[in-house]
């Protein structure tokens, strides 16, 4: 029997119904889906607002930015954030000297050096230790690195800034290799050919011509780093103490914000109280800091993006 | 060229002595050359000497292997990993795949231009200073000189004098091909090797790409390659015609074009097939 393309579409146009409501169904359902984080983020934003209008309402705004005492559970509490800032600058600056180089360098390797053999074990390796839940990375910084610490810095406290600002580091060198990695990528052999083709070496050729040409996603990269390490929790909470300090010695116990705001949560301040509705006004600023470190990043993609 | 045709034709350009004791010189000497790529064999028993300040044509149609022969000529066939050779290719008297001998150098002495043209994210300067930056020149004075040297000499300094510290990218395509030529005349190599350096540029562009290629060959020797016979005729002073991997002939423009000693060329350049 002759097949008869024509007929069989004439057919199928009874099933056309049910096509004609899915095709108007579905954009509905994904906008659904979308609307979620959006609102979600809408509702987090919103609750952050109110319960900060209520700390602001007990304790003055110029109290709290420009204060240099963090001491909320105590007869005359004092509410300074500086101290928490200072901690979390401390912690991310310690991690981004450690993830900055690592990761630039790998991506470096992954992208440029690395034989497809080699790439195919090394990144899975880079993704695990991305994967491995934080609180690990906090054990791991207190019964390994600060121990580790010790033999070489006598007297280290047990809580100090920074073992777990090294391990926050560690922590995001798979994010920062791999985004920069990315990067470096996606810049097209037709410039690596040019380059090599005028008696580059391939160092001269990574250094020279990928590399400022991927420099708008590496830059964007770093950002993202630094904002996870300021957003990081578990392991300040676990390893850096609970002292909040304005100090710039990284052998002494810290708390940041995130820190201080496990410590609340977990129970050290009743309900309604103002060392409760405090974690708000911190969480607040915590939101700001990484709510600018992403508009950062998108700008600078954005900005120095290069056309090849 | 006008004299090309009466010249009496030899497989090795170096002993070619036609009526007017013409002699040229070999640069590229390639001998019994062989090219897999894993399992596929892309060139078959290869053996040309490229004359040096002519400009010599590689035709054939497309898969036939000119490009990855004109690549094996800088040595940039081996950025393919699965890429095996035997044979020999020896530049300036020298076997280029010899153990010790640099490639660097070989690239340096041997400039090339790409299908579609591949500026550096870079402005217009820092393109041309490029090749002489890494290769140590950092003197500013020096290198506004090369620049406007290579520019001129790539017949884009004219359109570009007052721009140069713009962004390569606003060229349009036949520019940033001559700024790809003039990026490879700054370190002033002594072959250009060109790979269908045309193929992505409108009618007036190619025209001028192609007077640029006339006005160079007195001081660089060129190896083009062309899936345009009519370019490889208006242009080159010798024509090797690719098949399949094979050289079928190789000869004086001239010659090739108008008395094709192999059946195959003859088909091939009055089209009927390719």
């Amino acid at each position: 029997m002759e097949v008869n393309v024509k007929n069989m579409i004439k057919q199928k146009e009874t099933n056309r119904f049910f096509l004609r409501f899915t095709e108007k169904a579905a954009p509905v359902f994904f906008l659904l889906c979308a609307a979620i984080s959006v609102l979600t983020t809408i509702g987090i934003i919103l609750t952050l607002l109110v319960e900060t209008t209520a700390f602001f309402s007990r304790v003055s705004f110029w109290e709290f930015i420009s204060g240099t005492e963090w001491w909320p559970f105590g007869e005359n509490p004092t509410y300074g954030v500086l101290p928490l800032i200072a901690g979390t600058m401390l912690i991310t600056a310690i991690a981004m000297m450690v993830a900055l180089p690592i990761g630039l360098a790998s991506a470096i390797f992954l992208s440029e050096f690395a034989s497809e053999q080699t790439r195919k074990i090394v990144k899975p390796v880079l993704e695990v230790l991305a994967g491995i839940p934080t609180i690990v990375y906090g054990f791991f910084a207190l019964t390994f690195v600060t121990p580790v610490l010790n033999t070489f810095i006598q007297d280290l406290p047990v809580f100090n800034a920074l073992s777990p600002g090294i391990v926050v580091g560690v922590m995001v060198i798979p994010m920062v290799a791999s985004l920069s990695e990315d990067a470096l990528r996606s810049v097209p052999n037709s410039m690596r050919e040019a380059a090599l083709a005028m008696g580059s070496t391939r160092l001269e050729v990574a250094m020279k011509v990928v590399l400022p040409a991927a420099l708008s996603g590496i830059i964007a990269s770093f950002v993202l780093g630094i904002s996870r390490a300021i957003g990081e929790t578990m392991i300040v909470a676990v390893a850096a103490g609970s002292t909040p300090k304005l100090t710039w010695d990284v052998t002494e116990s810290i708390q940041t914000m995130t820190g201080y705001i496990v410590q609340v949560s977990l129970g050290d301040a009743s309900y309604g109280s103002t060392a409760y509705y405090s974690i708000y006004a911190v969480g607040m600023t915590l939101f700001i800091f990484t709510f600018m470190m992403n508009i950062l990043s998108q700008y600078i993609s954005r900005r120095f993006k290069e056309d090849y | 060229m006008n004299t090309a045709a009466e010249r009496k034709h030899t497989f090795f350009a170096n002993t070619v002595a036609d009526e007017q004791e013409y002699v040229s010189k070999t640069i590229y000497n390639v001998d019994h050359f062989n090219l897999w790529y894993g399992d596929d064999q892309a060139l078959y028993d290869v053996t040309l000497a490229i004359p040096e300040n002519q400009v010599t044509a590689i035709i054939g149609p497309s898969g036939c292997g000119k490009s990855t022969f004109i690549k094996s000529l800088n040595r940039m066939v081996e950025l393919v990993p699965s890429v095996k050779m035997n044979g020999s290719i020896s530049y300036a008297g020298q076997d280029i795949f010899s153990s010790g001998y640099k490639v660097e150098q070989l690239r340096t002495d041997v400039g090339m231009v790409f299908q579609n043209p591949n500026p550096f994210p870079k402005s217009i300067y820092e393109n041309v200073a490029y090749g002489p930056k890494i290769h140590g020149i950092r003197k500013k004075k020096v290198l506004d000189e090369i620049v406007e040297k290579s520019l001129k000499g790539a017949a884009l300094w004219d359109e570009v004098k007052d721009r140069l510290q713009e962004n390569a990218s606003g060229l349009s395509g036949g520019q940033q091909q001559r700024l790809c030529i003039a990026r490879c005349l700054a370190i002033e190599p002594d072959v250009i090797l060109m790979d269908e350096p045309t193929s992505a540029l409108d009618p007036i562009a190619t025209a001028k790409v192609e007077e640029l290629v006339q006005s160079l060959k007195k001081d660089y020797s060129i190896v083009i390659v062309t899936h345009n016979m009519q370019q490889a005729a208006r242009i080159s002073d010798k024509t090797a015609f690719f098949l399949n991997g094979e050289v079928v002939e190789f000869e004086h423009t001239d010659k090739l074009f108008s008395n094709p000693e192999d059946r195959r060329t003859e088909d091939y350049i009055t089209g009927r097939f390719g």
